[in-house]
């Protein structure tokens, strides 16, 4: 087993809010590894650091150390624009652009880094699109506006947005929060499907979905990282207190 | 880094083209000051009181300008404040939804119409009927006041302000329907809960919540109507006359300027226009600024 | 419960309502008035010899008025060339980089500047186009009409381009876009709607301004499509026209009206309809 991600004293601010404390932790590669935690305990920030989005907002701030094979994201040199090409990311709400077509929205990361080959393009859409297991669905209306497809499609056609830069990691910020459980079930068997091809992190409030998909899991509380393990000790065997009364529902 | 230059580039030439506004402004009122240089020191603040326009002897006052613009527009406010009042409790209050998209629609369409329409519409249209119709009838019946003394010629001060009237209705109604729009629901309902009536609700809830804006509304419909030009220039006769009399023509400073500029030759008279420009320009600003900061400050966030 | 107190407070209230409605029918009413009276007295003056024939000498019926169709066309085009990627891009930095102080100066300015009286802006392109080329021009005119148009467009640009929101630049930055293209080819576009139809109004309404023009682009009996001479406009000529003793003048006037109305209410019900049906995000 190689590590893909090393995360070391990992801190991240908002304003002069403190969200994320000195986290360390090591992402396995081609393996699913789950966030879990209660609302507010950072697990969200916490991806959003892994691939340099967490700085876009006004005010926010990282300290510490994300290394991509080996290679600090954060050092000086590193260009955001070329992490996010490597470490992809879905969101919590599906956010297709609006006015782009199906089609146009898969390509978009390849037009705008720059590839000009049409049949390059046309091939990697279909790819990824078949891949999210979405193309039977949308095969005959390709250039209708993105807009037009279910909650659960949108959803999967953004996973095959990011498939589509062929990132090496792919961070799920609660990706099936705002599906119906039939969706949910879809991107679940998806991510089943395509981690033996990239490494997937994954935020999730449900820790049935946590103990379905994943590897490893981690549980955050209050910014802190409490316990991370394979994900068959954590929800059998939880080492922390804290742990054991957050997956048996005792709080949060 | 290939990509951050093109992100410095992208912000810097924003930038640049935002700067532009605030150049343009700096040259917009520097070329205003400097234009009127000539007439401020030779008028001073004379320039403001006194009423003596004569191009032949290079003597200028702007007062029956500045009595005409502020007095045609006071006119308009008060033909058009509570029409407007009117049109948006219809559109925000009364009218079920389908009657308030088409009206809202005509009321924008009313907004979009070119100000020298009205004046064509008002010169071959209004004001005939006004010297026929109106006026002689106001003079039969209110000819005691001396409001409505003197011949009935149309054109002239009443007609003035009927045509900023109609042209300022759509701005103070369309930003009064906004504001009263959100005004929560909530106690709205309150007061029909202890008995009020609709006008009661109007008038004691609605009102009173959304009063500074109303006044932004009605401020930047008055700043509207003095810096108008072209309408009020076709109708208000341009004869510069400081009169009680509605009936009788009058000038603005707007019309004073599209009316000579072209023609004047002088330096004194070229820069006396110009602060007329300038004067416009304070005025206009002054009401702006006001209106901004009420309406803003009257917004609710429901 | 006293009833005559009642009694007035209903009556009070019906009479107050009453003039509520009767308010939103005269406004209607005034519009129409205008409308028809533009369409009874300017469509007879429409035929073919109106789009491409060039205004007649006093005395002789007949002509067109071709040059100032062309004419007000250049000047509104020269206009929008400038006023366009100024609006646009001033939009982009405040709405993207626009949490300083410089923004807010800005965004007063715009709103100043929105706030000038037409006639005002047409004495400032004098001084600074007029003077200094020793001529009245079209392209006098087309920057004293784009000195009207900028505030426009720089803050209904803004305005969209904030509304569209952050999950998707996020988006694009997540997929490893640079900032400048997440900005260029997915935020702009996606409030592209808005803005296109934010320019067509603004050119709506700068096109039917007189006052700017009249010491800038004059006016010109012939047809010109030459930018540093003099240049016909639709609505100097409505205006000259109107204030001729020549009743033929006058039915051209009417006729300019009429088709100058036309292009406005068509302009701004179109884009009426588009932003309430295609634009929603």
């Amino acid at each position: 087993m190689t590590k893909k991600l090393v995360i070391e004293h990992l801190n991240a601010w908002f304003g002069t809010i403190q969200a994320l404390k000195d986290i360390n932790l090591d992402i396995e590669e081609n393996s699913v590894t789950a966030v879990i935690g209660p609302s507010g305990c950072g697990k969200t920030t916490f991806v959003r650091c892994l691939n340099r989005i967490h700085e876009v907002v006004d005010n926010a701030k990282v300290k510490g150390n994300v290394l991509l094979d080996g290679e600090n994201i954060y050092s000086n040199t590193m260009d955001p624009v070329l992490v996010r090409r490597r470490i992809g990311m879905v969101f919590q709400k599906p956010n297709p652009f609006p006015t782009m077509s199906i089609f146009e929205n898969v390509a978009a990361g390849l037009r705008l880094n720059g590839t000009k080959k049409k049949n390059e393009i046309a091939d990697v859409v279909e790819k990824s699109i078949k891949m999210a297991a979405l193309w039977d669905e949308v095969k005959d209306k390709l250039y209708k506006s993105a807009t037009t497809l279910s909650g659960g499609q949108q959803q999967r056609l953004c996973i095959a947005r990011t498939i589509a830069i062929e990132p090496e990691v792919i961070l799920m910020d609660e990706p099936a929060s705002a599906l119906d459980p039939i969706s949910t079930a879809r991107i679940e068997e998806l991510i089943q499907q395509i981690k033996e091809r990239y490494t997937i992190v994954i935020v999730t409030h449900n820790m049935q979905q946590a103990a379905r998909v994943s590897d490893y899991t981690g549980f955050f509380l209050l910014g802190e990282l409490i316990e991370f393990n394979r994900t068959s000790d954590i929800f059998t065997n939880p080492g922390d207190k804290r742990t054991e009364d957050y997956i048996t529902g005792r709080f949060g | 880094m290939g990509t951050r230059f093109g992100d410095r580039i992208i912000k810097l030439l924003s930038l640049l083209f935002a700067s532009i506004i605030i150049l343009l402004i700096a040259g917009i009122i520097y070329e205003l000051i400097s234009g009127s240089a000539r007439s401020l020191s030779t008028f001073g603040w004379r320039f403001l009181v006194t009423s003596t326009w004569d191009p032949v002897s290079k003597v200028f006052g702007a007062l029956p300008f500045i009595f005409g613009t502020v007095v045609s527009s006071f006119i308009a406010l008060c033909i058009a404040l509570p029409l407007s009042m009117g049109i948006a409790i219809f559109l925000s209050e009364l009218a079920p939804k389908k009657v308030r998209v088409y009206v809202s629609l005509m009321i924008e369409m009313l907004a979009a119409v070119p100000s020298i329409i009205y004046g064509l519409w008002g010169l071959f249209v209004m004001t005939p009927f006004l010297q026929v119709h109106v006026e002689p009838f106001l003079g039969r019946y209110l000819g005691f006041i001396p409001l409505f003394q003197g011949p009935p010629v149309g054109v002239g001060m009443l007609a003035g302000g009927l045509i900023l009237s109609i042209m300022i209705i759509p701005t103070i109604a369309s930003i009064t329907r906004d504001i009263f729009n959100t005004i929560p629901t909530l106690s709205k309902e309150a007061g029909y809960a202890i008995g009020m009536t609709r006008w009661e609700v109007i008038a004691k809830v609605v009102f009173p919540q959304a009063r500074s804006g109303m006044v932004g509304a009605i401020m930047l419909g008055f700043g509207r109507a003095l810096g108008e030009t072209m309408a009020i220039t076709m109708v208000i006769g341009n004869a510069p006359a400081i009169s009680a009399s509605l009936f009788s023509p009058a000038y603005t400073l707007s019309s004073v300027i599209a009316n000579e500029f072209t023609e004047a030759t002088s330096k004194i008279y070229i820069s006396s226009l110009i602060e007329l420009a300038l004067l416009l320009f304070i005025i206009s600003m002054i009401f702006n600024a006001i209106a901004k900061l009420l309406i803003r400050k009257g917004r609710f966030s429901a | 419960m006293n009833s005559m107190s009642y009694l007035k407070r209903r009556i009070v209230n019906r009479t107050m309502l009453l003039l509520s409605y009767g308010s939103a029918v005269l406004g209607v009413a005034v519009l129409f008035l205008i409308l028809s009276y533009i369409v009874v007295k300017g469509m007879s003056s429409i035929n073919l010899d109106f789009f491409i024939k060039l205004p007649k000498p006093t005395g002789e019926t007949g002509g067109g008025i071709a040059n100032a169709i062309v004419g007000s066309f250049i000047v509104v085009g020269i206009a929008s060339v400038i006023a366009i990627p100024v609006g646009v891009m001033s939009g982009i930095y405040l709405s993207e980089f626009g949490k300083n102080r410089f923004a807010s100066l800005v965004r007063y300015f715009a709103d100043v500047m929105n706030g000038i009286p037409s006639i005002v802006t047409g004495i400032v392109a004098y001084v600074f186009v007029v003077v200094p080329m020793h001529r009245f021009s079209a392209l006098a005119g087309g920057i004293a009409l784009s000195i009207m148009m900028i505030p426009i467009i720089t803050r209904t640009s803004e305005e969209l381009i904030r509304m569209v929101p952050d999950t998707i630049r996020e988006a694009g930055l997540a997929l490893g876009i640079p900032q400048w293209k997440v900005i260029m080819f997915v935020v702009l576009r996606t409030a592209s709607t808005g803005i296109v139809t934010g320019i067509m109004l603004a050119v709506a309404r700068v096109g039917g301004e007189t006052a700017p023009l009249l010491f800038t682009a004059f006016n010109n009996s012939f047809m010109s499509l030459r930018l540093d001479q003099p240049i016909s406009t639709m609505t100097v000529l409505i205006y000259n026209y109107a204030s001729s003793p020549y009743p033929d003048w006058n039915t051209i006037a009417w006729g300019t009206a009429f088709l100058l109305i036309v292009i406005v209410l068509i302009v701004n019900i179109v884009s009426k309809v588009f932003t309430n049906t295609k634009y929603s995000l």
